[in-house]
């Protein structure tokens, strides 16, 4: 009756990122499927296309051309059709004060992209592990803040 | 204007049963942790029609043992969090053994395949859960959520709280208000 495998989608303009991102999801426990997009244009297009396979959680690239993470992330929050997706921030750094902002504009998780593949993995297996939590106890999302 | 309620999920839940029970028309009696025991056989339409109208809920019928065990633990577990009563000088791992008489070792091995994480971690998640919710709704201080679920200390429970949420206590209420302060702002 559970679904066997969880749905990722990264939104990042840079291939090595997009690359390391879906090797390390191939080595983990868990089963998850995941698409990546190049930017946040074709991200929202995808996302507001009928019939779309809404991912469970969504990784977020900040600095994106022609549209980027937080445009896609106020987005997202008007339109309640994306309620159940929980969001997380992928980015390479960012002020105390940048982090706490993406989280009240509705963010769920902030990622400092790590350097090593290691981490990554361990990183992103938290991260599913902690958003099925929510998804298989009923946890109240909007309580769903989670930084690594 | 907004209303803050407080929710009693176990009523909540219980209620929903029954009145869906009711509403297909089945004789049953709700044991509690989970469990329905159905007083007649039923028909596979009305299974499945009792199944579609549970779904709305997001109430999901567990068909394979191993997931009715599970469930039960998470239950003991979260009931154990939320009543304050219970929680005093007993032990997780010897109330679980003697609630669902398996061992412990058994308990934590099968939980542990099922859900992806420990029942340590689980009741980790579920206690700083319980205080997000108690910050956020009842405005209760860190010193008198510690004391309510038991901790040591703030310290414990705020470093705790830190480990597992990357956040401290105080930014997580700042967020919370902040967001509440926005969409007060959007809807007026």
């Amino acid at each position: 009756m559970q679904e066997d495998y969880i749905n990722i989608i990264l939104a990042d303009d840079d291939d090595d990122d997009r690359l390391f991102f879906t090797d390390a999801f191939d080595e983990l426990k868990i089963t998850t499927r995941v698409k990546t997009f190049e930017d946040g244009v074709y991200l929202m297009d995808y996302l507001n296309a009928e019939n779309t396979l809404l991912p469970n959680v969504l990784f977020l690239d900040l600095n994106m051309p022609r549209k980027s993470g937080m445009e896609c992330l106020k987005e997202i929050k008007q339109n309640s059709k994306f309620n159940d997706i929980a969001i997380a921030i992928y980015s390479t750094s960012a002020s105390e004060e940048d982090i706490e902002n993406t989280f009240v504009m509705g963010a769920n998780i902030y990622i400092k992209k790590p350097s090593d593949f290691k981490i990554l993995k361990k990183v992103l297996s938290e991260v599913v592990t902690i958003n099925w939590q929510y998804h298989t106890n009923g946890l109240n999302k909007d309580n769903f803040l989670l930084r690594l | 204007m907004i209303l803050h309620v407080k929710f009693d999920f176990n009523a909540i839940c219980r209620k929903v049963l029954e009145t869906k029970l009711l509403e297909h028309d089945i004789k049953h009696k709700i044991i509690g942790f989970g469990e329905v025991e159905l007083l007649e056989k039923i028909s596979e339409e009305k299974l499945k029609n009792l199944t579609e109208a549970f779904n709305g809920y997001h109430i999901e019928i567990i068909e394979n043992q191993k997931g009715v065990l599970v469930q039960k633990i998470k239950d003991v577990i979260t009931n154990m969090i939320f009543n304050d009563d219970i929680t005093i000088n007993i032990k997780t791992s010897d109330y679980l053994k003697d609630t669902l008489g398996h061992s412990y070792g058994y308990l934590s091995n099968l939980f542990s395949e099922i859900t992806y994480t420990s029942i340590e971690n689980f009741i980790i998640i579920q206690k700083i859960e319980y205080t997000k919710q108690l910050i956020v709704n009842e405005d209760l201080s860190l010193t008198e959520i510690a004391f309510k679920l038991n901790y040591s200390s703030v310290a414990h429970l705020s470093t705790q709280f830190k480990n597992t949420t990357g956040i401290t206590p105080s930014a997580f209420q700042r967020v919370i208000t902040k967001r509440r302060e926005l969409s007060q702002g959007q809807t007026k």
